[in-house]
């Protein structure tokens, strides 16, 4: 019993990461309707700018603030620039950009910053968390700025004008912008915060997985199964999501016979599979009638 | 009086099918206009023309600006609120989210909560309901629901799409009879566009009658209503 | 409806593409026919080598058309069939001493019969959901060919060696034009039928189901049927171009069939423009020269030249190389009349 405790936290404690990634995934989806592939790498190069602004003598949160801010303009740039042009095409010409936006990103940080892995602080420290061994200060740091991101998120959608404005934007946009939205620039708008997520999260998860070009790839994937076990359209599903698949994976590696590390990820993805085929809209999501 | 909208030689085309050919019409200031015609005339279309969210060529001028070029939001923004067919309500946000979504644009943010008890005041039944979501109105009520929506960007020019569609006869009745006090008592210019046409030549002081894409008709709503001729070619009944 | 609903109507994944669009005319096809079949005469063995890997993963991008063009289900899986084709026939080869010839169309059904029980769970996924579990077939792949239960067949992470067959009948040609000749002869077959599939019953009721599922269930189309035996039929020809390319590699491993193959086929497909068969080969042309063209320019930069390459092509051509084909048509239609 012991032993399965143990898991469960270790399984929250990576879930939080999922978890984080899973909100931008979900923040994107909103706005566009699509799974951003590039998300994990802009994430990533949001982390190296904020380790860049450390490097350069920036203490922590300064750098947190400014890589924010920086995030927050780069991704609505990316979707002016990039995306916007592409509003009409077919879906799958914008997912060929996504993949696109991946190469460039993956391979410009690679240039800049090259492939070696870098240590990334943190600002909990990383002794045990209240005498456990399993969670550290910084994982539960982790889940502590996860919910507040959620129900600060929350908080914008419910109560500020222009959160209304973005869920209309989403929901109907013919009608939204019959009532005078701009659903153009909700969507970049939306870009922006997914972007922001995205920063939040690679910084949380850097002193991890430590700092490189391709630390995201990995992550990423177990972001878009929590997003999608827990319904694209529920931030709080992908939150919950994030923290059911960390509990998975290691329940899984644990207590499967054979399941090492090369096979959990596989397994993880099969299980969600399974929960989609008797729930197709996921945990928490909303059921999609379609009008014929 | 002077023409609020003017509309001159607008054409219409939904990718190669052109749709409207050459239409003309204008609305005076605080008129109550109709547009009546067959399925497939082009009255949805001369509406959608008007926000631009269908491609056209011709000219339209709103209160002297030119709305050519113009995306849908910044021509809502210049106070013409569009409801449109199928009423466009965000069904899966309450009745008051609703309301306050039709006052996004306004800055006077402290007059936008008594405008939302205006309209609690005109349709009591949305205040019963305000904290449900729309989709779980009735038909009626969410008809009720778009027009409240629309006032509360405080239009200078209202444009109804088929507002009677899928109602029940009384139900149309009364929302006619709120039409024309938010015509007389707030002042707002209406266009609305109907198969109804009886119901809607009652209300209305002007009439257009669209055939194919052109005006064929026009003139005070009581000669067009009386004229046995046009009730019999166009308007069938 | 309840509250908790949401109605949107949704569009298609994909924009329609009529049924005679799918194709080239017979003209143009006999002219690139020809080139295929002359241009190996000229050049040296080694792009031989790479023009036999552009019919392999034409044939792949094909088959990948068949699946998302024909039927407007999504994959992102297609490395997965791929790879358990390569393993098939070169098990097949080395294992049993068999035929390469032969162990083509055994690679082909038992991959049709992988696709088609695959399809089954797929049935009940569209869209994003789809594309993750494909996603997730193709990441399982690599790590299920490593298992040490298997390794006595696939030879685990090492892989298997496969010899590379002579031309026959002692034919006066090199292994790689022996090859290159007899994968075109499989590439126009397999085109072809591909073809007239699309033209058969079963081609209309994939683009029935592709354009409107609910309308063709109301026509009487079978959707469940003709779903999974998309998926069958496209990882069928997708197992064939994997023997195929496991014969012209002359080695398979876990780690050469990766989510990056999956991806690169998928780029393939929309580069060539999605529903139109011809424009496969451009599309695997792309996946096949475009990384060499970037390396070239810059090699640290390889994936940004690419990821600007892929920008600059979906930006002009956003409906891929059929566009350019259908430019290029109205061009010469209009010389034709002055």
């Amino acid at each position: 019993m012991e032993l399965f405790t143990n898991q469960v936290l270790a399984g929250i404690a990576t879930g939080a990461i999922y978890a984080c990634m899973a909100l931008a995934v979900v923040m994107i989806f909103q706005a566009i309707d699509h799974l951003n592939f590039a998300q994990g790498e802009m994430a990533m190069f949001s982390t190296f700018i904020s380790w860049q602004l450390m490097q350069w003598g920036l203490p922590y949160w300064w750098a947190f603030l400014a890589t924010l801010i920086i995030s927050f303009v780069g991704g609505i740039a990316i979707e002016r620039l990039l995306f916007k042009p592409l509003a009409k095409a077919p879906i799958l010409t914008n997912v060929a950009g996504f993949i696109a936006l991946f190469a460039i990103v993956n391979s410009v940080a690679g240039l800049i910053w090259d492939f070696t892995i870098k240590q990334y602080p943190s600002p909990f420290g990383s002794s045990p968390f209240l005498g456990s061994q399993l969670i550290s200060t910084h994982q539960a740091g982790m889940i502590g700025v996860t919910i507040l991101l959620l129900i600060a998120l929350y908080l914008f959608f419910q109560f500020t004008r222009i959160g209304l404005a973005m869920r209309a934007a989403a929901s109907l946009p013919e009608s939204a912008r019959l009532v005078g939205i701009n659903t153009s620039w909700m969507i970049a708008l939306g870009w922006g915060m997914a972007s922001a997520i995205g920063a939040i999260a690679g910084i949380l998860i850097a002193p991890v997985v430590f700092l490189e070009p391709n630390m995201m790839g990995g992550v990423l994937i177990y972001g878009f199964a929590a997003a999608v076990l827990g319904g694209l359209s529920s931030p709080l599903g992908a939150v919950i999501g994030g923290f059911l698949v960390g509990i998975f994976e290691n329940l899984a590696g644990t207590y499967i016979p054979g399941v090492g590390n090369e096979l959990k990820l596989p397994i993880a993805l099969a299980l969600i599979i399974t929960v989609l085929v008797v729930k197709p809209a996921g945990l928490l999501g909303r059921p999609i009638v379609k009008r014929v | 009086m002077t023409a609020m909208l003017n509309i001159k030689d607008l054409r219409a085309y939904y990718g190669q099918v052109q749709a409207l050919h050459g239409l003309s019409f204008s609305l005076n200031e605080g008129s109550l206009t109709t547009l009546l015609g067959a399925n497939g005339a082009g009255k949805t279309t001369t509406l959608r023309a008007i926000c631009n969210m269908v491609r056209s060529t011709g000219a339209i001028e709103f209160e002297g600006k030119a709305l050519s070029g113009k995306s849908t939001e910044n021509v809502v923004r210049l106070g013409i609120a569009h409801v449109p067919q199928g009423r466009g309500t965000f069904t899966t946000m309450t009745v008051e989210e609703n309301l306050q979504l039709g006052a996004i644009t306004r800055s006077d943010s402290k007059n936008i909560t008594s405008d939302i008890e205006r309209m609690y005041a005109h349709f009591p039944v949305l205040k019963e309901r305000h904290t449900q979501q729309a989709g779980t109105l009735s038909g009626g009520e969410q008809q009720m629901l778009a027009v409240a929506r629309a006032l509360m960007l405080r239009p200078r020019l209202m444009l109804l799409d088929e507002p009677s569609f899928g109602l029940a006869p009384l139900i149309v009745r009364d929302l006619f009879k709120i039409l024309g006090k938010i015509n007389r008592e707030d002042k707002v210019t209406i266009l609305v566009v109907e198969q109804n046409a009886q119901l809607a030549l009652e209300l209305a002081d002007q009439a257009y009658v669209i055939e194919t894409g052109r005006i064929v008709m026009s003139g005070n709503a009581k000669d067009i209503a009386t004229n046995e001729d046009v009730r019999k070619s166009y308007l069938g009944y | 409806m309840s509250a908790a609903e949401e109605v949107v109507t949704e569009a298609p994944a994909i924009e329609a593409v009529p049924k005679r669009a799918m194709t080239l005319g017979l003209g143009t096809s006999l002219v690139v026919l020809a080139a295929l079949a002359i241009a190996p005469l000229f050049v040296k063995n080694f792009i031989i080598f790479q023009m036999t890997m552009l019919l392999i993963y034409a044939l792949a991008v094909l088959a990948l058309n068949i699946l998302t063009g024909g039927s407007g289900q999504f994959s992102l899986g297609q490395s997965a069939f791929y790879a358990v084709g390569a393993y098939t026939s070169a098990i097949l080869m080395e294992h049993f001493g068999m035929n390469y010839a032969l162990t083509l169309p055994i690679a082909g059904v038992i991959c049709f019969a992988f696709g088609f029980v695959f399809g089954q769970p797929a049935l009940r996924l569209s869209g994003v959901y789809l594309a993750l579990a494909t996603f997730a077939l193709a990441v399982a792949m690599p790590q299920l060919l490593k298992l040490g239960f298997f390794e006595h067949w696939t030879g685990g992470v090492q892989g298997l060696v496969v010899t590379k067959p002579d031309a026959p009948f002692g034919l006066p040609m090199s292994q790689d034009m022996w090859l290159y000749y007899f994968t075109l002869v499989i590439a126009i077959g397999i085109y072809i039928a591909s073809i007239n599939l699309l033209r058969s019953r079963s081609g209309r009721a994939f683009m029935a189901i592709r354009d409107n599922e609910i309308a063709a269930s109301a026509m009487g189309v079978d959707v469940a049927l003709y779903k999974t035996l998309a998926f069958g039929v496209s990882a069928g020809i997708t197992g064939v171009a994997g023997g195929l390319g496991a014969i012209a590699v002359q080695f398979v491993a876990p780690d050469g069939y990766t989510i990056t193959l999956a991806i690169s086929l998928f780029l393939g497909m929309v580069v060539g423009g999605v529903g139109w068969l011809p424009g496969s080969i451009v599309g695997s042309a792309f996946i096949i020269f475009v990384p060499n063209i970037a390396e070239g320019i810059s090699k640290g930069l390889s994936g940004a030249v690419f990821g600007v390459l892929l920008f600059l092509v979906i930006f002009l051509v956003p409906h891929g190389a059929r566009q350019v084909a259908m430019v290029a048509q109205q061009m010469l239609g209009k010389l034709k009349k002055n």
